[in-house]
Formats: C-alpha cells, sequence, structure tokens
C-alpha cells in the first residue's frame, strides 16, 4: 500500500478510536512525550499496561473464587488497574473499574464478577485495538514515513 | 481479979475525953466502911475501870482500918481476952494490907499520871484536826465557788453578763466589800473603770496605765496585794474606817474587737484589763493563799470567756455581712440576667424586624434586575441591591456583634478579587461624593495582587465604613484611598507596641490608607473612636447621625483578621487618615480546568524546559510512573524512579528539587513519607518540593496535604502543558494547589 493511504488509515483509524471511546486525551499526552530521544515510548508504555493488567485481572479472578472475599484486596487491585487504565488514556476500562470499584464498595459478588468480566472483555478489545495501531505504525515506519501526530479538532 | 494484959486506963471510962474519943472512932469507922460502899458503888455503875485489883486491896485495907477502929471501940472499957486477939488480928491484918497497898500505890500513882497526859494530848490533836477541818472544808467550798462561777461565767456569751456575773459571784464568794473592773480606753493609756459591784454607776473615771503598780500587777499573772491608796484602788469614797486589803489581777484581752471600744489604733501586744478585789474594811482578815489562787483562776476564766464572746460576735457579724452581699449580689445577678434577656430579645426583634423589609428589598431588586431595564436603570438597581446586600450584612453584624465579643464570631475565608473590592466601595462611595463635590481617587500599588484570601464581605464594609466616614466628616476636598503590600518596616512603624506581624509565605499584610482634608479629630479623643456607641459630640458632627458602631465593628473585624487600624490625625481642621493593615493570603493559582479533546498548542507559558532539574517519582503502579516518567522527561527532567515509600526515603537527596508522590489511599503512607522528608531536611531550601499526585477529588485529600505539609497537589491525569505550567509554578511560588 502507499504510505499517505497507511497514514490516512492510520488517522482515521486513531479518530475512530477517540470517537469510540476506547481512547481519551491522555493517549494524546502519551504521544507528545514520543520524541527522538524516546521513540518508543507509547509501545512501551501500553505493552506495560497489558502485562500489569494480565496480572492483575488474573489475582482478581483468583480472589473473587475464594469463598471468603477480600474486598479489600479486590479494591486494590481494581484501583491500581483504573490508575493504569487512566494513564495511557483507556477510556473504556477506566469507566469499567469505576464500575467495578462502586460494587466492591457494597460487597456485591455478582455485581463484581459482572463487572470483572466487562473489564476483561474491555481490556482485550483494547489490546486488539492497539495491536492494530502498532502494527499500522511499523508499516509506516517500514516504508520510511514518519507517523502522523495526531490532531482532533472537535 | 483478974487482971487484963493491957494497958489500965489512966482515966475513968465515964471521962468526957473518952466519950468524944468513943465518939470520933465511931464515926471513922462508919466512914471507913461507907468509902468502899461508895468506891464498890460507882465503879460498878463505870464501865471503864482499869485497876479492880487495886480498888480491892484499898477496900480490903480500909475496910480493916474500920474494923480496926471499931474494934478499938470494945477496948475502952474492959475487955475480954477474945476482943483483945480479934483486935490484934485485926490489927495485924490492916498492917499487912497497907503495906501491900503503899507498895502498890508506887507502881499505880505513875500510871494513873500518864492517863492525865495522854488525855491532855488527845485534846491537842482533836482540836488540831477541827482547825484543819474548817480549812479543807472553806477550800472545798472555794472550789465549788470557782466551779460554779466558771460555770456562770461560761454559760453565757454575752460580755455584760459575764463580767456582772463574775463580780458578784467573786463579791460573794470571797465576801468582799469591793470588785472592781478596769478596762483600757481606746487609744490604750488609761483604764477606765467600767463594772463595779456595789456602786450601780461607775463613775467612769480613768487612771493613766502607766502606773508602777499597774505595771508590776500586769507584768505578772498572779493576783498582787496593792496597798489601797494606789487609785484603782480608791473605789470607796474615803471614810473613817479602815480600807480592807487589796488585791489586784490582770486580766488578759486575747481577742480585740467590739469590746464597746471600737477599733484600736494597733493591733499589738497583750491588753490587759484590771480587776481590783477589796476585803471588807475594819475586819481583820486577811488575804489567803487559796483565795488569791481563787482569783487569778476566776481572772482567766473570765478572759477566755470574753475572748469567746468577742469571737462569736465577731463571725456573727461577718455572717450577716456575708449575707447581705450574697443578697445583693444575687440582686445584681437576676438584674443583669433581665438586662441580657431584654437585650438578646430586643436584637432578636429589631432583626427580624429590619430583616423583613430587608429581603422586601433584596429580592424585589433582584427581581427588577431580571426585568428589561435600561443601563442607566440597571446601574442604579445594581447599587441599590448591593446596598441592600450590605445593609443586610450590617444587620447580620448587629447580632454578631454580641457574637464578636464574646469571640465566636468566624470569618468567611474565601478567594476574591482584591481590585474588585476596591472598585466596589469606590462606586459605592462616588455618588454620595459627587454630591458632596468631594474628590474621590484611588490608588492601588502594582505588586498588590489580583487575588487574595480573606472575607471579602466584611473585608469591603470595613474599607466601605472608613471611607464613609472619610466622605461624612468632610466637607470639602479630596479624599484619597492608597492600598498597597504592606513590607516589614512599614508594618514595624505602626502605633501599636502589641501589633506583631508575622510574615510568613502565604500570607501578606495589606495596608490601606485613607487620607481626607475634612474637619479632623481631636488628639484626645482618638483612643475613644474605636469604642461601641462612644461618639464625640464636636459642633461638626452632631448632625451626621450614625450609631457609633461602625468603627467598633470594624476594628473587631481587623482584629479577626490579625490586623491593626488606627486613625492619626494633627487636629481639628486639619483633616485624618485612616490606616488599616489586615493579614490576606495568597491564594492558590486558578488553574486551567481539564479539557478534554482540545490539546493545546504548546504556549510559551513559562519555561518549555527544565534542563537538569532533579526530579523523584514514586509511584507504585508501573505504568502511570512510567507515563509520568515520560512526562518529565520529556520536559528535561532528570528523573529517578521509586516504587515504594522506603525506597523514597532511601534516594530522596536535596539535590532533588520536587517529589511527586502518588498518593492513592490505603497504598502508600503519603503524609507519613512527607513528614519523614520534613523531618530529614530541616533547611527549607535543601528540602525537596512535596507535589501529590492524586485522582481524588475531593477536599479532604486536599486539605490532608496541606495539613501534612506538602507543597502542591495535582489532580490525574496530567497533561503535558499542565506539568510545565506545574513546574513553573512550582519552582516560582514554591507552592502550587490546583483548584478543586
Amino acid at each position: 500500500m502507499e504510505l499517505v493511504q497507511i497514514q490516512r488509515r492510520l488517522v482515521d483509524y486513531t479518530k475512530s478510536l477517540f470517537m469510540e471511546g476506547f481512547l481519551d486525551a491522555q493517549f494524546l499526552q502519551l504521544q507528545q512525550l514520543q520524541d527522538d530521544s524516546n521513540p518508543d515510548f507509547v509501545f512501551e508504555v501500553v505493552s506495560l499496561f497489558f502485562e500489569d493488567s494480565e496480572k492483575l485481572l488474573n489475582e482478581l479472578t483468583i480472589a473473587l473464587d475464594q469463598p471468603n472475599v477480600d474486598f479489600k484486596k479486590i479494591d486494590s487491585h481494581v484501583h491500581q488497574l483504573k490508575g493504569s487504565s487512566s494513564s495511557i488514556g483507556a477510556q473504556r476500562v477506566k469507566n469499567a473499574c469505576i464500575a467495578f470499584r462502586n460494587y466492591c464498595d457494597v460487597q456485591n459478588i455478582e455485581g463484581c464478577l459482572t463487572c470483572l468480566q466487562q473489564v476483561k472483555q474491555e481490556c482485550y478489545l483494547v489490546k486488539n485495538k492497539f495491536e492494530t495501531l502498532f502494527r499500522l505504525e511499523q508499516q509506516i515506519m517500514a516504508s520510511g514515513g514518519s507517523v502522523p501526530t495526531t490532531e482532533l479538532g472537535f | 481479979m483478974e487482971s487484963c494484959n493491957c494497958i489500965e486506963p489512966q482515966w475513968p471510962p465515964d471521962d468526957l475525953l473518952m466519950k468524944y474519943q468513943y465518939i470520933s472512932d465511931f464515926f471513922i469507922a462508919l466512914a471507913y466502911f461507907s468509902i468502899p460502899l461508895e468506891l464498890i458503888y460507882f465503879v460498878k455503875k463505870s464501865a471503864v475501870f482499869p485497876y479492880r485489883w487495886v480498888l480491892v486491896q484499898f477496900g480490903a485495907f480500909i475496910v480493916l482500918c474500920g474494923a480496926t477502929h471499931l474494934i478499938n471501940l470494945w477496948t475502952f472499957t474492959v475487955h475480954s481476952r477474945t476482943v483483945a486477939s480479934v483486935m490484934t488480928t485485926a490489927k495485924v491484918l490492916t498492917a499487912a494490907v497497907s503495906c501491900i497497898t503503899a507498895l502498890m500505890l508506887v507502881h499505880i500513882i505513875p500510871d494513873l499520871l500518864s492517863v492525865k497526859t495522854r488525855e491532855l494530848f488527845l485534846k491537842n490533836k482533836a482540836a488540831e484536826l477541827d482547825r484543819e477541818m474548817g480549812l479543807i472544808r472553806t477550800q472545798e467550798e472555794t472550789g465549788r465557788h470557782v466551779r460554779m462561777l466558771t460555770h456562770e461565767i461560761r454559760s453565757t456569751l454575752d460580755r455584760h453578763t459575764i463580767l456582772k456575773t463574775t463580780l458578784v459571784e467573786l463579791g460573794r464568794t470571797l465576801a468582799l466589800e469591793e470588785c472592781a473592773l478596769w478596762m483600757p480606753t481606746r487609744t490604750g493609756l488609761e483604764l477606765q473603770l467600767s463594772y463595779t459591784l456595789r456602786q450601780q454607776n461607775p463613775v467612769g473615771y480613768t487612771v493613766p496605765i502607766h502606773h508602777p503598780v499597774i505595771n508590776q500587777v500586769f507584768s505578772s499573772n498572779r493576783a498582787v496585794k496593792i496597798s489601797p491608796n494606789c487609785p484603782v484602788a480608791r473605789l470607796r469614797p474615803a471614810g473613817k474606817y479602815m480600807p480592807g486589803e487589796v488585791v489586784a489581777v490582770r486580766v488578759p484581752l486575747l481577742h480585740l474587737s467590739n469590746f464597746h471600744i471600737n477599733d484600736w489604733p494597733e493591733l499589738s501586744t497583750k491588753r490587759y484589763a484590771l480587776m481590783v478585789l477589796m476585803l471588807p474594811s475594819d475586819s481583820a482578815r486577811q488575804w489567803h493563799v487559796h483565795e488569791l489562787e481563787l482569783v487569778e483562776v476566776v481572772a482567766d476564766q473570765v478572759a477566755v470567756a470574753l475572748s469567746h464572746a468577742a469571737i462569736l460576735e465577731e463571725s456573727m457579724r461577718a455572717r450577716d455581712l456575708l449575707m447581705d452581699q450574697n443578697v445583693a449580689l444575687d440582686l445584681a445577678r437576676r438584674e443583669a440576667e433581665t438586662a441580657i434577656r431584654a437585650r438578646n430579645d430586643f436584637l432578636a426583634v429589631m432583626n427580624h424586624e429590619m430583616r423583613t423589609p430587608m429581603h422586601a428589598i433584596i429580592a424585589l431588586s433582584s427581581l427588577l434586575q431580571e426585568t428589561e431595564l435600561t443601563p442607566e436603570q440597571r446601574l442604579m438597581v445594581e447599587t441599590v441591591l448591593k446596598s441592600s446586600n450590605l445593609l443586610a450584612t450590617l444587620i447580620n453584624d448587629v447580632l454578631d456583634l454580641s457574637r464578636l465579643e464574646d469571640g465566636s464570631l468566624q470569618l468567611d475565608l474565601g478567594t476574591f478579587n482584591l481590585y474588585a473590592v476596591f472598585r466596589e466601595v469606590l462606586n459605592l462611595i462616588k455618588p454620595i461624593a459627587s454630591v458632596k463635590k468631594l474628590h474621590v481617587s484611588l490608588n492601588l500599588a502594582p505588586d498588590l495582587p489580583e487575588y487574595a484570601v480573606g472575607d471579602e464581605k466584611r473585608l469591603m464594609q470595613t474599607i466601605l465604613n472608613i471611607v464613609g466616614n472619610a466622605v461624612k466628616f468632610s466637607k470639602e476636598g479630596s479624599i484619597s484611598i492608597t492600598a498597597f503590600v504592606a513590607k516589614l518596616d512599614t508594618l514595624r512603624d505602626s502605633k501599636a507596641p502589641e501589633f506583631l506581624p508575622v510574615l510568613s509565605d502565604n500570607h501578606f499584610y495589606l495596608r490601606v490608607q485613607v487620607k481626607d482634608s475634612g474637619s479632623g479629630i481631636n488628639p484626645l479623643d482618638i483612643p475613644k473612636l474605636f469604642t461601641k456607641f462612644a461618639q464625640n459630640q464636636s459642633t461638626g458632627t452632631r448632625n451626621s447621625g450614625g450609631s457609633g458602631l461602625g468603627l467598633a465593628i470594624c476594628k473587631r473585624f481587623v482584629n479577626l483578621m490579625e490586623g491593626h487600624i488606627w486613625i492619626e490625625s494633627e487636629g481639628l481642621g486639619k483633616g485624618c487618615t485612616a490606616i488599616l493593615i489586615v493579614k490576606l493570603g495568597m491564594p492558590e493559582r486558578v488553574n486551567e480546568s481539564k479539557l478534554p479533546y482540545m490539546p493545546k498548542m504548546p504556549t510559551n507559558h513559562g519555561q518549555t524546559a527544565f534542563p537538569g532539574l532533579k526530579v523523584l517519582v514514586m509511584d507504585e503502579n508501573g505504568v502511570s510512573r512510567m507515563v509520568t516518567k515520560g512526562l518529565l522527561l520529556h520536559l528535561g527532567c532528570d528523573v529517578t524512579m521509586v516504587g515504594s515509600s522506603d525506597e523514597c526515603l532511601r534516594l530522596v537527596s536535596h539535590e532533588h528539587k520536587v517529589v511527586f508522590m502518588d498518593i492513592c489511599v490505603p497504598c502508600i503512607d503519603s503524609y507519613g513519607i512527607t513528614i519523614r522528608i520534613h523531618e530529614k531536611f530541616t533547611k527549607r531550601h535543601e528540602r525537596p518540593l512535596l507535589v501529590a499526585l492524586t485522582g481524588n477529588t475531593d477536599k479532604v485529600t486536599k486539605e490532608n496535604c496541606m495539613r501534612a505539609g506538602m507543597d502542591g497537589l495535582i489532580l490525574k491525569p496530567v497533561s503535558l502543558d499542565k506539568m510545565r505550567s506545574v513546574l513553573t509554578d512550582l519552582l516560582e511560588h514554591r507552592v502550587f494547589f490546583e483548584a478543586i
């Protein structure tokens, strides 16, 4: 494919992610931090996020499976996840975490389980999205072009 | 004829002599026989006679003598041989018994004599015992008298009774002619005759106290015999009789009070009264030792009884006084309570009455504002609204004034626009000033911050009050209002020694000077200005009205704001300057709020990069830690990352200028770390700035951060520009609290 097309595709794709609420302005901040001294900043951060989130989700699953559910621990895990997701701008994950925390506060196990499912779902979704995004970027880089900076004028 | 061997009578029996002999013998015999009979008779009668044997002997002796003499009767005539032999037997027996008796008597007579001696001895002894008995009886009676006297004295607590009883009883016990009591006078230099026994009305004459005899009596606690010629002993009109012996004894006055002579000039050492006792004249009586002892004892008892009476009187008096005072206090308290209640009721009612129309005005003005108005009308309505709001505040403050006195009023702190306050004051005062043709000028120093933290309403009220006063009391000329930030030297020269300004980084002192060219104030009246309801009544101000409350309230507000307000004037007609200094807080930056989807172009707001700025970032969450690090790296900082509080404390050094801490409750005890970092770096410039990163948007977190000693708070997520401006502000002002 032609470079310009790929670039356009990237821009459109990124826009769509914003429109659908997968990402928010924080992600843009991250992109801004990427520069020559730090070329893979975004990639590193996002990878770190997914590693972290996987661990956390496993912990959460185990914790909710226990006969005596330790809501404090669950709350702290969800808090972590929320913090991480909001740091990279994964908006839907963050919202799901907020809902999860609410159920955790009232110690509603059913609600928590539902939320956990939801969070997992969202993580999975956003992971895919990111993978697509990075693939596109790699393609552009491979073709010798530069990744267009996202300018959103709403 | 036979002849008898006896001697032939020479004479014939019928001779007269013979006859007489014959009769005498007869009588002798009779007597001799009757004596033993008598003896026996009487001895038998008496129970005690120790010498019966002697009696028998004596009886036998006498009987035999009698018998002999009887038989002798027969020998006067011719008698037979039998008679002669009987006569001889009788004589022999008589002789024997006589000899024995004589011998016996030698033993008996000394005995009988000694009996007599013993009898005499016993008689003497009996007499002596009698005497002693009499003495003892007297003493016992005296003792009884003392007890009775004491009882009488102690049974009453009335001084007069005590003394009268003493004198009467003493007089009776000792059978005195006269008994008197001399009391020291008020001056203490004389003794005055106070009580006597016989004379009903004491003459009341006095005797100087420094008489040698009196001194002698006072110096000893024994009863002393004194001469009847002594002035104190001259109690009876001089008469023909010899005065009896006089004894005087001192009576210590143990407690000085009220003894019918009030308030001694000096309450010094012991004072004594003098008791003088006089024995009946013309009697040979002497003062016995036991009587003197009695007198001494009585004197002591009297002293004690008197002191008791005096003390009792004193305490009764004190108690009465206290009761009176209590009653008075109670009354005063009730009156005060009534007054307070009345005042509160009044205030409440007046407030209510005042507030109702106020509300009407405010409500209707606001409604009016909503309608269609011309700009002029709008301006007018706004002024009406502002004035009524001020008035409403004033009404509140009239009620608050009582709360101000208790110190229970609190300022409503908030961030406000300082410049706007001055502009409002100016707008409010301009109409009145222009009517009076006064020129008002406002001069705000350039370094005056635009925003400040304080109680906006009350500050405006205070400034308005001062400016209003300036306008009120000036008939012509100009009014100038200056406001600037007070520096330390200007603060120091305020005219109040107790005003100690303390400069700190979060506050500044606003100094406002309002100078007018009006009627001025007499410097002597200046202290009264700030007292409630005190108005100086100079002619120029008589018509200006006002309750006199304004400056008092202002002063209290200013005090609450830790400031000072005073007025300087050079005199009447020379205008005056009102100066007020208040402490206001520095505001935090009014932050640009988060704007989604609108990434700004990197503005040149502050520094674009902070080369080499050493920063420490502490965050448990790996992802957000990385993001923050990326942010700071992009800005050129030298970032150290730590993931736990222990690491943070270990690695933090004075080279780090800022420490960013992610506070997520309950993960890291960031407040604890803050305190520990404060402890570690005691010098202000060495300590890195501590900034909290948090996603919590509630005020509690912010307050906790401020209280723990953090220098800043930023809400996550942080954009690049936000971080840039935060760092700029931080490094410039050393504090940055985002508005939540």
